[in-house]
């Protein structure tokens, strides 16, 4: 009697296999070469970098057996009507929704936009259309902060994703909207949003990352902002993937003389999801501002690593991230500012808050410095706390009962981050989400 | 008519005994003045009638209207009708007084019963009218920020807006300029009615000649040592409380 044949699957590339990726790059063939080129050499990448390993330190703290990369697939194509879409309520400027890689429904901009020259695009249409344009943004920032391999694993099977370009001037009142979902048991998605803001922009850009479903989803995507001279650009993440996703998320932000970028992400959804944000501080006057809000509950794990470089003199950047840590989940968050030698009069800020509503969960918190310029300001805070008994008994003695006055609490911790936001609407879309994820619907 | 009494009242701190044996009735239409220094259980007796969970009651009771409310939360007593105004409100940020008072008003509703929005903001700008508080006021976060005699002005107009049966006031005057001072008065006077009463706790006489007390009481280590009319405020005011200390505890 023989034994029965068995291949085991490398756990270093899990599902992504050589056939997968063939299969993917047969079905981006129309592109250009030169991205095609970048995709065969980020593969070539993602096969030869390891998983993290125990002793990687930008993974401390995090629960590597978590990573495995088997059970996914790159997903068939879905109907807009299967995925449940929910309206978030907002007027928008325009709208790209992506599901399993694809678009699949779209608003556009106003005619009165596209004269200006805005561009709100898929990133293929881009490719094909706006090549150089693209190919001096896409993927320009290379990623620092421990995800090489899944970073590369996005480039290789990038399929499609928004492209933001704003011409020089050009200031938008309205949010553009982005959803990307992931549909089906075992969906892989690559969603990407590359922001390019040219001179004197201001625009906000939105991105919503959501599952069909609850299904166990992969998820790896990248979003990049350019801002130039005196932009004024806002973008928003919301992640509500399934609870059952596994998410790799990576951000970069380049910010140019007099630009000032706020990013806010809001992280509720996934099993276990990894976000990396680097601010990059390149001419004087630019301003970063980095903040993010994280509801995890149950076993959920979100682990964030932030760094904000600064690499010219009188450049400012502000971090404030704040976790709300319910049932048994866990959070890591590590930042580090990085001020080079000649970026004198740097004012940086890097403050981690977590609220912890239970006994049982666990906040990591690694603040860092490394500061080669002699004339700076730079502080960093991280701290965990309960809800205040004072606080509490103080609305109790109004009539409110102990759970609603610790939820009106919560969200007063919460506004701290979501007052910096002065689109009203988009605020209150975003409370809409943090409170469902608080009382789902039954 | 309702009634708020405070029977034989004992209430300590860890281990350390504050209010040793208090007793008072206040009723409907009605207000007291409690009187007498520092540390001597004033706030202790306040936080412990609203149910602050750092009070425990020892002994004695706390009857609203002959219902004991010792075994309900601070805020069923809240809802039953007792509302204390904080000689230190908490500061809150990020919720908004609008979004706060909202919470204790429907708070306060029946299941399923749904909060007219348009008459409470009706009912919420007019007591801001009387208070002469200004509209953006609601949209700041509870006392964040508040000078002392906003924060007291935050606290009598949640009152306005709660309607209690019966008002602990705990230094209502503690912090207050004079004009600070009269408008929180005013508002006091304004919500004096046949169907709130009212026991105020205050170090000094001051406040006594803005909003004139039925009924005074002189508190010294723990008990009332000595009840009286208005006039008693105005004797203890040109006496000191040495007076207290040498003439009214039997040695």
């Amino acid at each position: 009697m023989s034994a029965p044949s068995l291949t085991l699957a490398d756990p270093a590339i899990g599902s992504f296999t050589p056939e997968l990726f063939a299969a993917h790059l047969a079905s981006v063939s129309h592109l250009p070469a030169w991205w095609l080129d970048r995709k065969r050499e980020a593969w070539a990448r993602f096969l030869a970098l390891p998983l993290p390993k125990r002793t990687d330190e930008s993974w401390r703290f995090a629960t590597l057996t978590g990573l495995k990369l088997d059970g996914y697939t790159l997903p068939p194509a879905v109907t807009p009507a299967g995925l449940g879409h929910a309206p978030i309520g907002i007027a928008k400027a325009g709208k790209l929704v992506f599901a399993n890689n694809r678009l699949v429904a779209q608003e556009p901009i106003s005619a009165e936009l596209t004269k200006q020259g805005v561009i709100f695009e898929t990133l293929q249409h881009a490719l094909l259309k706006h090549g150089d344009l693209v190919k001096a943004h896409l993927l320009a920032q290379p990623p620092k902060q421990g995800s090489e391999k899944f970073s590369a694993l996005h480039t290789a099977l990038l399929a499609d994703g928004a492209f933001v370009y704003l011409p020089k001037g050009v200031e938008i009142a309205l949010p553009l909207a982005v959803f990307h979902y992931a549909a089906g048991a075992g969906a892989a998605v690559f969603p990407h949003t590359l922001v390019i803001a040219e001179p004197g922009t201001k625009a906000t850009v939105v991105d919503f990352f959501r599952s069909a479903g609850d299904g166990a989803h992969f998820a790896c995507g990248r979003n990049d902002l350019y801002a130039s001279h005196g932009a004024a650009l806002t973008y928003v993440a919301a992640q509500n993937w399934s609870r059952a996703t596994l998410s790799f998320q990576s951000n970069s932000t380049v910010a140019r003389r007099d630009a000032r970028v706020l990013a806010l992400n809001l992280h509720l959804g996934g099993r276990q999801s990894r976000h990396e944000s680097h601010s990059q501080l390149q001419a004087p006057g630019a301003h970063s501002e980095m903040l993010a809000l994280t509801v995890a509950h149950g076993t959920q794990e979100f682990d964030q690593r932030t760094l904000q470089i600064h690499q010219a003199p009188h450049t400012s950047s502000n971090l404030l991230y704040k976790n709300a840590l319910l049932g048994s989940a866990k959070t890591i968050f590590s930042g580090l500012i990085v001020v080079d030698p000649d970026a004198q009069k740097t004012d940086a800020y890097q403050s981690n808050r977590n609220l912890m509503l239970s006994d049982d969960a666990e906040a990591n918190s690694l603040p860092g410095l490394e500061i080669q310029a002699n004339d700076v300001r730079c502080t960093h805070g991280a701290t965990s706390s309960r809800i205040d008994a004072e606080q509490e008994f103080y609305l109790q003695a109004r009539g409110i009962p102990k759970a609603d006055a610790d939820e009106l609490l919560t969200f007063g911790f919460f506004e701290e981050v979501l007052s910096k936001l002065d689109h009203a609407p988009l605020h209150d879309a975003l409370i809409g989400l943090i409170k469902i994820k608080f009382n789902p619907p039954v | 008519m309702s009634q708020l009494e405070i029977k034989d009242l004992h209430v300590s701190i860890g281990e350390k005994q504050i209010v040793k044996g208090l007793s008072l009735t206040v009723r409907s239409g009605e207000v007291h003045a409690i009187m007498g220094p520092n540390g001597t259980g004033k706030s202790t007796l306040a936080k412990a009638v609203a149910g602050h969970p750092s009070y425990t009651i020892t002994s004695g009771d706390v009857l609203l209207d002959g219902k004991s409310v010792l075994p309900m939360q601070p805020d069923e007593r809240a809802r039953a009708g007792l509302f204390l105004a904080f000689q230190y409100p908490s500061e809150i940020p990020g919720v908004s007084i609008a979004n706060f008072l909202r919470a204790a008003v429907q708070a306060r509703l029946g299941e399923g019963e749904e909060l007219d929005a348009t008459g409470y903001y009706k009912r919420l700008y007019s007591k801001m009218d009387l208070l002469q508080i200004d509209r953006k006021f609601t949209s700041r976060a509870i006392n964040d920020g508040f000078s002392g005699g906003e924060k007291k002005r935050c606290e009598i107009l949640q009152m306005a807006m709660l309607e209690p049966k019966f008002a602990l006031m705990d230094e209502t005057d503690s912090g207050l300029d004079i004009d600070a001072l009269r408008i929180v008065a005013d508002g006091v006077n304004a919500l004096r009615s046949t169907n709130l009463g009212v026991l105020m706790i205050t170090h000094y006489q001051r406040l006594l000649g803005y909003i004139v007390p039925d009924h005074v009481h002189v508190m010294w280590d723990g008990r009332i040592v000595k009840s009286g009319d208005k006039s008693l405020a105005l004797e203890l005011e040109a006496k000191g409380y040495d007076w207290v200390k040498n003439e009214l505890i039997p040695a």
